[in-house]
């Protein structure tokens, strides 16, 4: 079953260049620790997920990308045509002139309506070539306009055309210390509205992506793409075919479906985030040896004490509720989790609530809001929404 | 990608425009290898194929064949605008895009305003329509004037009402040049004020600068240039300091390096629209991010690098000191002290090869020392675009939205009070029909009630954090 991408804005396209990327050469690398037979089932299964096939052989990836300005679709368009390995639909994209600027009222309230109708015409064409669509993997920005505005009104409608389908948001949680000024404003609207138009929403966080590139990978100069790529390989391990009950050479169908039958058991709590190891660069990979015991005991001690990396571990103890079964290819482990040291994230959700209610107070910025028609209501409306997910989260 | 047109005003914001549009083809020269006409550079320019008679036809891809400033120039002398005609930027400049007068206003913004305002109304609406008629998708207007004279400060100010009226979803970036306290122009403080007040109600963005802090720049420039302390790190021909290169020629004019710096700025202000980087900024995110409330709009620029780094691959001690100098008082394009005042926001654009990680770690460094408002304690914007500035490996530009700008606006008030309790030159502003005491009076307010926003966010500065309660719900 295949699944559609849409990426939205300059992080959204940033980072989904890379997912397929990741995707593709994970599927085609030649050192493979397996036998030729199951490699073949590997790349046939995750090329049906993720790519469609061309008449001259390049695989075209299943994307739809939307953004309001053209600087980055154009680079990301020619870096994949360049790469001569794989590349977007010729006419897969929708773009504006104009950026959002940063506004989560201009993207949501102006944007989205305005270009709702050529975006999910876009998105039918690419769910039409799908032989059977096993849901939607939306990418997109928090702190943003673009990414988290349009996002916010794709998903709702999404929602409204394909309500059988799942969708599974990718959200990048902005640094702690500003990218955006106004981004808690953003995070805030476009959290509230996703929680009650998407299935499960993927966390990222910049600063902890940034963490690990700094001290797992001994980046010295980390650029966006180096943070790109450990995404990118975060995600990778999520949505590459995992082995089914029937035993190897079958893969599981329904990656979606899977993923969200063991993971958001209850409508209430769907926030997801994703441990990764063993995250080291590829110099070092060399000078490594790995065991499932080991990889294993590591992987549960970070969920227990809900790090992110293998080091710098910090140990209060809470018990963690489930895992998944691992991956058949590459020497990669990763639990896909949902569990009560998520109260991580809901308390720096609340963070950004109480730093977000502290500008309200104050009005300030809301002038940019109310142009385009979002009021403080609206806002309050949030707020609300997002108090209560972390009381429930609080409660568990 | 989005287009912007500059409007030049009065001697001051000519001579700047002359600057920065030499500056800008200097710019894309250096980066448009190709001599292909590209979206960066349809941002300024138009291709026009001059063979055709009358406009000239508008070429949209392709070789460029003829580049056309997006630019209306304006000014109620010939003088100016007439030496810019002559010179080697004449073939940028279209003879429609122009409008002049002969006697000038007279260092009189009522003049300026009210007399040569209505005068040429429709004029100046006709040409500014037509160059919007040129643009694919218009986002901004950048106005360059001063503010002590008349043509510059009242026809300027004058300029501003009619966009917002004409076209009020395209945004008003206006540079203003602040008279200095030496001014040699003795009504500039009634200049300035009258045309504070416009700025105050139609402007989206006012980029003010002084002249002193330009000159304190360029003599310290000077000074280590000349002094022979050129070690490696300096080198005399960067886009900043020297005019080699330039298509003018001629015998440096004083103004010049000022205006240089000006136009460094005008253009690092837009490279993240115009350029592709890892973290793209666009002009309206500019004001979105740095405004929060209407009135304050004021935002104080400093640049570094203003002077060129020799090596290519810096180590990341120096980038750091540029940080640093970006938010010292040698940098600042006008006098003010914001480290000493409160910070409402604050925005990073960096040029270059500089990364993340560089970034994060140099808000780190700095954020203790800087104080910023309650509400907006992570208040940062940043940017990175890929590609530098012609001469440098990098650069960085720190718009800062800074209660320090509160001082320079009283010691204006100061001045104009000064005259005006004396009523000194009053009558050569109420000669002009439609001007009264009235207007006068209305300045004033409108500048006190600005300032006065502007203490009482200083007054929060020495409050702690006020501990909002959460929203509480019941479950």
């Amino acid at each position: 079953m295949s699944i559609v991408t849409v990426q939205l804005g300059q992080c959204g396209n940033q980072i989904g260049f890379e997912v397929f990327d990741t995707l593709f050469s994970d599927s085609h690398s030649s050192q493979g620790l397996c036998s030729k037979r199951e490699n073949e089932a590997y790349q046939a299964s995750c090329k049906e997920r993720f790519f469609s096939e061309e008449e001259n052989g390049v695989p075209i990836a299943r994307a739809v990308l939307v953004d309001m300005e053209p600087k980055v679709i154009n680079q990301t368009l020619s870096k994949a045509a360049q790469s001569g390995r794989w590349k977007y639909g010729q006419h897969a994209y929708f773009c504006q002139k104009q950026g959002s600027g940063n506004n989560w009222a201009y993207g949501y309230s102006v944007h989205g309506p305005r270009h709702e109708e050529s975006i999910m015409n876009l998105i039918q064409k690419e769910v039409e070539k799908c032989d059977s669509l096993s849901g939607f993997f939306i990418i997109m920005s928090m702190a943003g306009g673009t990414g988290s505005g349009i996002g916010a009104f794709v998903t709702q409608n999404l929602q409204d055309h394909y309500a059988h389908s799942l969708k599974m948001n990718q959200i990048i949680w902005p640094y702690g210390t500003g990218e955006v000024i106004v981004q808690n404003y953003n995070s805030i609207l476009t959290l509230s509205h996703l929680y009650r138009s998407s299935d499960a929403l993927l966390v990222h966080e910049n600063d902890a992506v940034h963490k690990i590139c700094a001290k797992l990978m001994n980046i010295k100069q980390i650029s966006f793409s180096d943070i790109n790529q450990v995404l990118a390989h975060q995600l990778g391990s999520v949505f590459q075919p995992v082995y089914s009950a029937e035993g190897s050479f079958h893969y599981r169908r329904n990656p979606l479906g899977d993923l969200m039958e063991n993971l958001v058991p209850h409508p209430e709590f769907k926030m997801l985030g994703v441990r990764n190891i063993p995250q080291m660069s590829e110099n070092s990979l060399a000078y490594s040896t790995f065991t499932w015991a080991g990889l294993l005991k590591h992987l549960r001690q970070m969920l227990i004490s809900n790090a992110k990396m293998e080091e710098g571990i910090d140990w209060q103890v809470r018990p963690p509720i489930s895992g998944l079964p691992p991956l058949g290819k590459m020497p990669l482990n990763k639990e896909l989790h949902f569990n009560t040291s998520i109260a991580n994230l809901a308390i720096l959700r609340g963070k950004d609530v109480q730093s977000a209610d502290l500008g309200k107070k104050l009005r300030a910025y809301l002038h940019q809001y109310t142009k385009f028609g979002i009021e403080e209501e609206d806002f309050l409306d949030s707020f609300t929404l997002l108090e209560q997910v972390v009381a429930s989260y609080y409660n568990l | 990608m989005t287009q912007s047109v500059v409007v030049q005003i009065g001697q001051c914001g000519n001579q700047i425009g002359c600057c920065f549009w030499d500056l800008a083809l200097r710019e894309h020269a250096a980066v448009n290898q190709k001599g292909i006409y590209d979206e960066a550079i349809s941002s300024f320019f138009r291709n026009v194929d001059t063979r055709v008679a009358g406009d000239g036809g508008s070429i949209s891809k392709g070789k460029i064949s003829s580049l056309k400033a997006r630019a209306v120039l304006i000014d109620m002398e010939e003088g100016v605008v007439n030496e810019i005609l002559q010179g080697p930027l004449r073939d940028v400049f279209d003879s429609k895009q122009l409008i002049t007068d002969i006697s000038g206003s007279g260092n009189n913004w009522a003049m300026g305003h009210k007399v040569f305002g209505s005068l040429y109304q429709e004029q100046i609406l006709e040409k500014l329509r037509k160059s919007a008629e040129h643009c694919d998708c218009l986002q901004c207007f950048f106005i360059i004037h001063s503010m002590g004279g008349g043509t510059g400060s009242g026809l300027g100010t004058f300029l501003l009402k009619v966009l917002e009226d004409e076209f009020p979803e395209v945004y008003r970036f206006v540079t203003s040049i602040y008279p200095s306290s030496e001014d040699d122009v003795i009504t500039s403080p009634y200049n300035s004020i009258l045309a504070m007040k416009e700025l105050n109600e139609h402007a989206d963005c006012v980029l003010p600068i002084d002249n002193q802090s330009l000159f304190d720049i360029i003599s310290k420039i000077d000074l280590v240039v000349n002094s022979g302390k050129l070690d490696t790190t300096v080198k005399p021909k960067s886009l900043v300091t020297s005019s080699a290169g330039a298509l003018k020629k001629q015998h440096k004019k004083p103004f010049d390096a000022m205006n240089n710096i000006v136009a460094n700025l005008l253009l690092n202000l837009t490279s993240s629209a115009r350029f592709e980087g890892s973290l793209n900024m666009d002009l309206n995110e500019i004001s979105m991010n740095l405004v929060p409330f209407p009135q304050l709009h004021y935002l104080v620029s400093s640049l570094t690098p203003l002077y060129t780094l020799a090596d290519v691959n810096i180590p990341p001690r120096r980038l750091d000191q540029m940080f640093s100098d970006a938010f010292s008082k040698d940098h600042q394009l006008m006098r003010a002290d914001p480290k000493h005042s409160l910070y409402l926001a604050c925005a990073l654009m960096v040029r270059g090869n500089v990364q993340i990680s560089d970034l994060r770690r140099n808000i780190e460094r700095l954020k203790p020392s800087l104080r910023f408002v309650s509400w907006n304690q992570e208040g940062w914007k940043t940017s990175l675009c890929s590609v530098p500035p012609v001469g440098h490996s990098h650069s960085l530009l720190a718009l800062a939205n800074n209660t320090c700008v509160k001082p320079t606006f009283v010691e204006l008030r100061e001045r104009f009070m000064r005259l005006y309790k004396k009523k000194a030159h009053l009558h050569h502003y109420l000669q002009v029909e439609g001007m009264e005491e009235s207007c006068f009076t209305e300045a004033v307010s409108s500048l006190s009630a600005l300032i006065q926003e502007y203490n009482q966010l200083d007054a929060t500065k020495s409050m702690p954090v006020a501990d909002i309660p959460r929203l509480s719900i019941a479950m």
